[in-house]
């Protein structure tokens, strides 16, 4: 177990591949930033902060950063949201807050409310200031979190302010979850993620790294902890199901992007195909070409009006030079060791909505490696099997955990959990803001109130 | 026939090109700098005041920033030229020789003597001055001396420098108004008493531009000290307009003088307000200090632009027309009524108005747009009379209002499947986010249209109260000023 923390310093660089993942939203210069800040209207109620997950107050931290309070501002940040760093980089701001600004209906750009909160929260990791957060007076509850992703982290924050206990247990050497491992580099790179979590565990959060929760470990975990949270987030990416996909050059987006992230990939042969078309697949597709492949298709079984991809990633992805191969799946991976080419064929949509394939119009595509992005299983297998009595016995539904969307509490009393687990997998402001509702939840409950 | 405006006019008998003079100042400190001024378009400098040499501190300017904008106002603790007399003078002749009919006018301020002032304005109007100005508003180091607005706070000293000067001059003599004092008024009475052809209004404010909050010095800093400076720029307009309307609504002895406008001047509209108080010149000072001479060339593009609309041939043609508009407020009509109308169709949702209204008016305007709130609630049947409670407005406070926001839990929308994501359809102004005014309750004070950030978003609209002009005066001549006594408990009304 470790307490005392400085995952920051651990992160592993690569200076290569920081130079190939620039910032994809570079940080305002101070005059920049406050000519910007001072565009906000400072709305009343504002659309930005009810359109934000975590209810961040958007404009009374921009005119924090108005009146060179920076430290203010990027408390009213944290307040709201534990991770306001990671989040200013890593959401999609043009459907969240940035999306709602009234500046669209004024003619005008909206104001960058992204890059303004990093600008705060930059000035605060610049600063070396403490959190500006302490742990409340000692509850004597204690609470473990199962997963070190953003969701259980927020809870674990949420927790330690109140003064309850607060451990979380994470299969991997570092937490964070897909914050550190999973967004795209040229969003949040993995140090960046690291250097919040070293700041948010001075409230006293407890980590059990390397810990791989099965159902014996999670009853053993119920006894010894008055609540338990489940942050485990989603399983492993979908398996196409069809000859070859065993072949090595075969991978999946997930490993791809914790790889080159962690520095345990640093290139990527020449041609590449991406299937699947959506978030994460564009963030697979754009690093391949960012680590030197000179083609990377992405291959999608519909058409770019159907892609899941919000549509900003899609011209992104455009930019970068991805190319795109509509309506075709994947029918063979063909190679003797090492994958070769990838057998397509051509589909059509049936009167009914069905895809059918064309029939005699297959063709192959010469590839020398394939990322597979067709969405992520859940893996809540260990939940409740019935080997050991009771623990971890909650409702689900189509594999996702069923919540109380208020406090975080699932069917059985002791267990709340958030996230992808919950929510079937969505930004990491939603596991946030999850993360936070069900620690204030937790607290409440321990306390009776529930 | 369209008119074909001119802006050629005369002031108190002096022909000029174009009503923008220069002020006397940095901008008019030499003749190398008022050539090129003229060349820019200016048609009179007031030359930089000429007395004797001073020394002036470093550093001497200050300004306040507002909202990400530059110099919103200007602080000086610089004073009179600096450069021996003969030299201003020579440059006078030189300027005047090469531009004739661009008008130059000398500041002068000397030690209150007779003779001094009689010398002065002899070498002045002997170098080719087209008309002196007599700076009695310096407000700073000079007045400790005797001088500036040490004169022009007193009006018999203000009379008395005034004549002496009458009795040599030649040329039109402007007395320059210093605006601190409680009623500027009085010194211009005096200029007039003294026979001065025309006064010039107003001089810079007395003022503290701010502190450094890490040294708790005050600026400008001079050796970690500072000095009360003279503020001036377009903060100080507004007030330069009240004094400026004053002076020239002021008929107690006889028709006001002619007037030169100052304060805060920097465009065609501010120069045309001036004018419609009745100036017949503008002098420009901060705005130039800030952009340079070629602000003119568009403060006179703009001001024909505006007086061929409007219908004007010559600056006379507009001078003073608004001031039979201003009045004292007892002479107001109490029977007219407006209310705001926020024009859905315009509002952008910022709701700016919504907390305007809660926290700096009068609680009539209403988030309940999507609960069926009524546009025109029937008379008589707004909630908050009805009941006694902490919120007697029977609708939401601004908290209230926070708070349920708070709980709403949202999502970031998942492309192509969440249309209705809070961060989506932002073209379209969702109507819970368009406010809805009460008109019963609207008091027509103008906050809310004031605050709108959108032009013509939130209207004030009249509404008849079918009830004919009726002001306080008039409401205190009929004898129902009983209701004004005991509101203000002042007998004497």
């Amino acid at each position: 177990m470790i307490e005392s923390t400085n995952f920051f310093v651990m992160a592993p660089a690569s200076a290569e591949v920081s130079a190939r993942f620039p910032d994809l939203h570079p940080p305002f210069e101070p005059t920049a930033a406050v000519t910007e800040a001072h565009r906000c209207l400072y709305c009343f109620d504002a659309p930005c902060m009810a359109a934000c997950p975590t209810h961040i107050d958007v404009p009374k931290f921009i005119k924090k950063i108005v009146s060179g309070n920076l430290e203010g501002s990027a408390k009213t940040i944290l307040d709201a949201n534990i991770l306001g760093a990671s989040c200013s980089r890593a959401c999609p701001v043009d459907v969240l807050c940035e999306g709602a600004c009234v500046m669209h209906r004024y003619n005008k750009q909206p104001i960058e409310i992204g890059r303004l909160q990093r600008f705060a929260m930059d000035a605060l990791h610049a600063s070396g200031a403490a959190l500006p957060f302490t742990p409340g007076e000692d509850a004597g509850k204690k609470v473990a979190l199962i997963g070190g992703g953003p969701a259980s982290l927020a809870c674990a924050a949420e927790l330690r302010r109140r003064g309850v206990t607060a451990e979380i247990f994470d299969a991997r050497p570092l937490p964070g979850g897909l914050n550190t491992y999973g967004i795209a580099e040229y969003k949040l790179p993995l140090k960046e993620s690291l250097r919040e979590i070293d700041m948010l565990a001075q409230l006293g959060v407890r980590f059990h790294f390397n810990t791989l929760v099965d159902v014996k470990k999670l009853a053993e975990i119920e006894k010894k902890f008055d609540a338990v949270f489940l942050g485990i987030g989603l399983g492993a990416i979908h398996k196409l199901g069809i000859v070859g996909e065993e072949l090595e050059g075969v991978t999946d987006a997930l490993e791809f992007i914790a790889g080159y992230k962690s520095g345990s990939i640093m290139s990527v042969p020449a041609k590449v195909a991406v299937i699947g078309a959506g978030n994460t697949a564009i963030d697979a597709a754009n690093a391949a070409v960012r680590l030197g492949a000179s083609e990377v298709h992405m291959v999608y079984r519909r058409g770019p009006e159907q892609m899941s991809a919000f549509t900003f990633e899609y011209e992104h992805a455009k930019q970068e030079g991805v190319r795109f191969l509509w309506h075709v799946a994947p029918v063979a991976l063909a190679g003797k060791s090492k994958i070769h080419a990838l057998e397509l064929a051509k589909l059509e949509t049936a009167s009914d909505g069905a895809l059918l394939p064309r029939q005699g119009e297959n063709f192959t595509l010469a590839v020398d490696l394939v990322v597979l992005a067709i969405g992520q299983s859940t893996h809540t297998e260990f939940l409740g099997d019935g080997s050991v009595a009771g623990a971890g016995k909650v409702k689900l539904e189509r594999g996702r955990i069923v919540v109380d969307r208020v406090t975080g509490q699932t069917s059985q009393p002791k267990y709340f959990a958030g996230g992808d687990c919950t929510n079937g997998g969505r930004e990491v402001v939603d596991a946030v803001a999850d993360g936070k509702r069900a620690g204030i939840g937790i607290a409440a409950w321990l306390e009776g109130v529930r | 026939m369209p008119v074909s405006p001119t802006l050629e006019t005369t002031f108190a008998g002096i022909k000029c090109l174009n009503p923008f003079w220069l002020a006397s100042a940095p901008p008019t400190n030499c003749g190398e700098q008022i050539m090129r001024a003229f060349d820019a378009g200016w048609g009179g400098a007031v030359w930089k005041t000429i007395g004797e040499p001073i020394t002036n501190v470093s550093s001497r300017y200050s300004s306040i920033d507002w909202n990400g904008q530059k110099m919103m106002g200007f602080n000086n603790i610089e004073l009179i030229s600096d450069r021996p007399t003969e030299t201003n003078l020579r440059e006078i002749a030189e300027v005047k020789r090469r531009y004739p009919k661009h008008v130059v006018i000398a500041s002068l301020m000397v030690e209150s003597k007779r003779e001094t002032w009689h010398e002065m304005v002899q070498r002045a109007e002997d170098a080719g001055a087209d008309g002196l100005e007599l700076n009695f508003g310096c407000p700073h180091g000079m007045s400790e001396r005797g001088m500036g607005s040490a004169v022009g706070q007193v009006p018999e000293y203000c009379e008395q420098i005034t004549s002496w000067v009458k009795e040599k001059a030649r040329t039109p003599v402007i007395v320059k108004l210093t605006p601190n004092i409680s009623d500027i008024r009085l010194p211009a009475r005096a200029a007039k008493r003294a026979g001065a052809d025309a006064v010039s209004a107003i001089n810079t404010i007395n003022s503290i531009t701010g502190i450094d909050l890490e040294t708790l010095e005050p600026r400008p800093n001079v050796d970690g000290k500072s000095s009360h400076g003279g503020y001036c720029g377009p903060a100080v307009k507004p007030i330069a307009l009240n004094m400026v309307q004053q002076v020239n609504s002021d008929h107690v002895d006889g028709s006001p003088l002619p007037m030169s406008g100052i304060g805060g001047i920097g465009s065609w509209q501010d120069a045309a307000e001036f004018i419609l108080l009745g100036a017949g010149t503008v002098q420009v000072c901060t705005a130039v200090m800030h952009y340079g001479y070629r602000i003119v060339e568009d403060m006179g593009d703009g001001l024909l632009a505006w007086m061929r609309r409007k219908g004007y041939a010559t600056i006379d043609d507009f001078r003073g027309l608004s001031l039979p508009n201003v009045r004292e407020w007892k002479n107001l009509n109490l029977n007219f009524r407006v209310v705001a109308e926020i024009h859905a169709d315009k509002c952008i949702g910022c709701q700016l108005c919504y907390t305007a209204c809660w926290d700096g008016a009068h609680q009539c305007i209403h988030l309940d747009r999507a609960d069926g709130g009524m546009d025109a609630p029937v008379a008589g049947t707004d909630p908050r009379y009805a009941h006694g409670e902490p919120n007697p407005h029977g609708k939401p406070t601004p908290a209230m209002v926070i708070a349920e926001s708070a709980k709403v839990i949202s999502t970031t929308p998942i492309a192509k499947l969440d249309l209705n994501g809070l961060g989506a359809n932002s073209a379209v102004t969702p109507l819970e986010r368009i406010p809805r005014v009460d008109e019963d309750e609207c008091v027509g004070c103008n906050l809310c249209s004031l605050v709108c950030p959108v032009p013509q978003c939130i209207t004030m609209e009249r509404r008849e109260t079918g009830l004919p002009f009726e002001s306080w005066k008039e409401r205190v001549a009929k004898g129902s000023a009983a209701e004004a006594v005991a509101v203000t408990g002042n007998p004497n009304l």
